[in-house]
């Protein structure tokens, strides 16, 4: 490696000068080729080896095109209200206007802080939920042995594969059937058992070592301090993860609270998101972004937290 | 009374399952024998008549063909960019877990956020792509959402490119899975980069790349949101997706009985493709010798 490293240095220096010697002169189009270029040179001195500097190069034009678009986000939120979409040239606003935050929050036509508590309480109390009774079917499934169990669990896994859009209607009568629609109920019943957070957290438990539960029984413990004493405790990683996977499915479910809710009191910040969009139409972006970044925030500032539980529960989930 | 713990430990779940997907599958197989209105409730009895007026419904069979044609662009596309963004940040290089965590961000964001930030990537005038073109010398004002022959494509790289999280996450196991021996063997015999690639690398990834394959189709199958928001089925339905279509017959037109036909249709071609793609990937393993 060490002999390509005074290459790659000298090389990247020269893109630089180049770089550098070209700006200014010419096109925006040229102007942003030469940064690109430059960029590109300084990469090569930092690394040393030209082979790095392309992954590091691929690398960052990669995120650069997949948060272009939430760049633009946060620049368009600070703009006036209606103001026209800005050209890319005038993005970066002249003074921001940041009292665009207040006037989402506590706008007079949208109740913006109500959809928050309702996304907040609908989504704690079924990650809650959802932990307690999937879990318990995971030890279920997993650390004990019945007749059934097989069967009960490809019923769960192909329940996965296949409930899609088929279940909508009769889910939406029977909500209707009870009274529940346009309640609380309707929002977080039908989330507190989930297929997928059974195979999950089954397939963790089944990566304990069964001596434990022996050892427990030797000692005369019954299953359910088992399950609450030894196999939980050792499980919150898989609960972390199948908690971290339900949480942000349930706060971007955008189906299931639009056909179970109706008045704007009721809807999760999702779907009064979409109905923000509408009303103020295609005109409003700066308003419209605002609203956007204020429901992707929280998602954004929880992922970073739980991320590395996601590895781990996707490489889980993908065993079969 | 111990031989009852399993069943009882297992019955919160087991019930919920019963009463949110397993009984609502089968009653939904007893509405499409049925002509109701969902809001006035009017409800008779009409056999299979559902499913042989769908059969010569020219509208629902445009829907099934643009999810199918949805799902054969996005499900390759949205794999081979998983497999070559897993393949680069599978080197070892100084923060590039931080790239990891980066790519994965769009995966988790609200749909609709996205949504609405994409219809701007694609606005005609001042929209993202339209100014990188003008930049690069090629004026267009393609108004690509409202476009016959962009709009499906919008789609689909949308979702290639904010769905690279967790198709990257699989690979990226599936690579960390491969016996480094393997490599050194081939290297001791004089196997250049991209040869190791092909004949090592992608088989030893076929169970990933498999599993990514089916789960992704089925997802790709359903798709709604993005339609929903997007462009509502248009220009000229060329975006009415079958999952989007039954909407509309639901939740629009309340024919609650044809919609149950419908969705039991796209059931029956999942389950389908599902089995088939199991077929060809036993074959496929089978020839691998694992």
């Amino acid at each position: 490696m060490s002999p390509v490293k005074p290459v790659g240095r000298g090389f990247g220096l020269g893109v630089v000068l180049a770089a550098l010697l070209l700006l200014g002169a010419s096109s925006p189009a040229m102007r942003v080729f030469d940064g690109a270029a430059g960029i590109y040179g300084l990469f090569l001195v930092g690394t040393g080896s030209t082979k790095k500097a392309g992954s590091y190069w691929l690398l960052t034009l990669l995120a650069f095109i997949l948060f272009a678009p939430f760049i633009w986000m946060i620049l368009v939120a600070l703009h006036p209200p209606k103001t026209p979409i800005p050209p890319l040239a005038e993005i970066i606003p002249h003074e921001p206007a940041w009292s665009n935050f207040k006037q989402v929050l506590f706008s007079p036509t949208l109740p913006i802080s109500r959809f928050f508590f309702n996304t907040i309480f609908v989504t704690s109390t079924v990650v809650a939920l959802q932990l307690l009774i999937t879990s318990m079917a995971g030890y279920g499934l997993s650390r004990l042995r019945w007749k059934g169990r097989e069967v009960a669990f490809w019923l769960f896994l192909g329940s996965m594969m296949f409930a899609g859009p088929v279940t909508q209607i009769p889910v939406y009568l029977l909500l209707k059937s009870l009274g529940w629609l346009d309640t609380y109920y309707a929002l977080i019943v039908p989330g507190i058992s989930s297929a997928f957070s059974v195979f999950l957290l089954r397939q963790f438990f089944l990566q304990l070592p069964f001596e434990l539960d022996e050892a427990a029984r030797i000692d005369g413990a019954g299953d359910w301090t088992i399950y609450s004493r030894v196999i939980l405790p050792l499980g919150k990683p898989a609960l972390a993860t199948a908690g971290a996977f339900t949480f942000f499915a349930v706060w971007t479910d955008f189906f299931n609270p639009l056909i179970s809710t109706n008045s704007t009191q009721m809807r999760t910040l999702e779907v009064g998101l979409s109905i923000f969009k509408n009303s103020y139409g295609g005109e409003n972006w700066p308003l419209q972004m605002t609203a956007a970044l204020i429901v992707m925030a929280p998602l954004v500032i929880v992922f970073l937290f739980v991320q590395r539980f996601f590895v781990r529960g996707i490489m889980l989930g993908s065993i079969k | 009374m111990k031989r009852w713990n399993g069943p009882l430990f297992v019955a919160p779940a087991f019930l919920h399952l019963l009463v949110f997907a397993l009984v609502p599958i089968g009653y939904a197989g007893y509405l499409s024998f049925f002509k109701m209105h969902l809001i006035r409730g009017e409800r008779h009895f009409v056999g299979l008549h559902n499913y042989s007026f769908l059969a010569g419904d020219a509208s629902f069979w445009n829907a099934m063909w643009n999810s199918a044609r949805y799902a054969l662009l996005s499900v390759p596309i949205g794999m081979v960019v998983g497999l070559g963004v897993a393949l680069l940040v599978n080197q070892r290089l100084r923060g590039v877990t931080i790239f990891r965590t980066l790519y994965y961000i769009p995966s988790i964001a609200s749909a609709i956020a996205l949504s609405m930030l994409w219809i701007y990537v694609f606005l005609p005038q001042n929209g993202m792509i339209n100014t990188f073109l003008g930049w690069l010398g090629i004026r267009t004002d393609t108004d690509f959402l409202a476009n016959v022959s962009w709009a499906m494509w919008a789609l689909v790289i949308m979702a290639a490119l904010n769905g690279v999280g967790p198709k990257m996450i699989l690979f990226l196991a599936g690579l960390l899975n491969v016996p480094p021996e393997l490599y050194e063997a081939a290297q001791l015999d004089g196997a250049s980069k991209p040869r190791q690639f092909w004949k090592i690398t992608l088989p030893m990834l076929a169970p990933t790349t498999f599993f990514v394959m089916v789960t992704s189709t089925i997802a790709a199958m359903q798709i709604f949101t993005p339609v929903y928001l997007m462009t509502k089925g248009g220009p000229e339905d060329s975006t009415d997706v079958v999952g989007y279509h039954i909407y509309q017959e639901a939740w629009v037109r309340f024919n609650t009985g044809l919609a149950s036909a419908q969705s039991f249709i796209l059931l029956a071609v999942i389950a389908v493709i599902a089995v088939f793609q199991f077929r060809i990937q036993r074959r496929q393993l089978a020839g691998y010798g694992t």
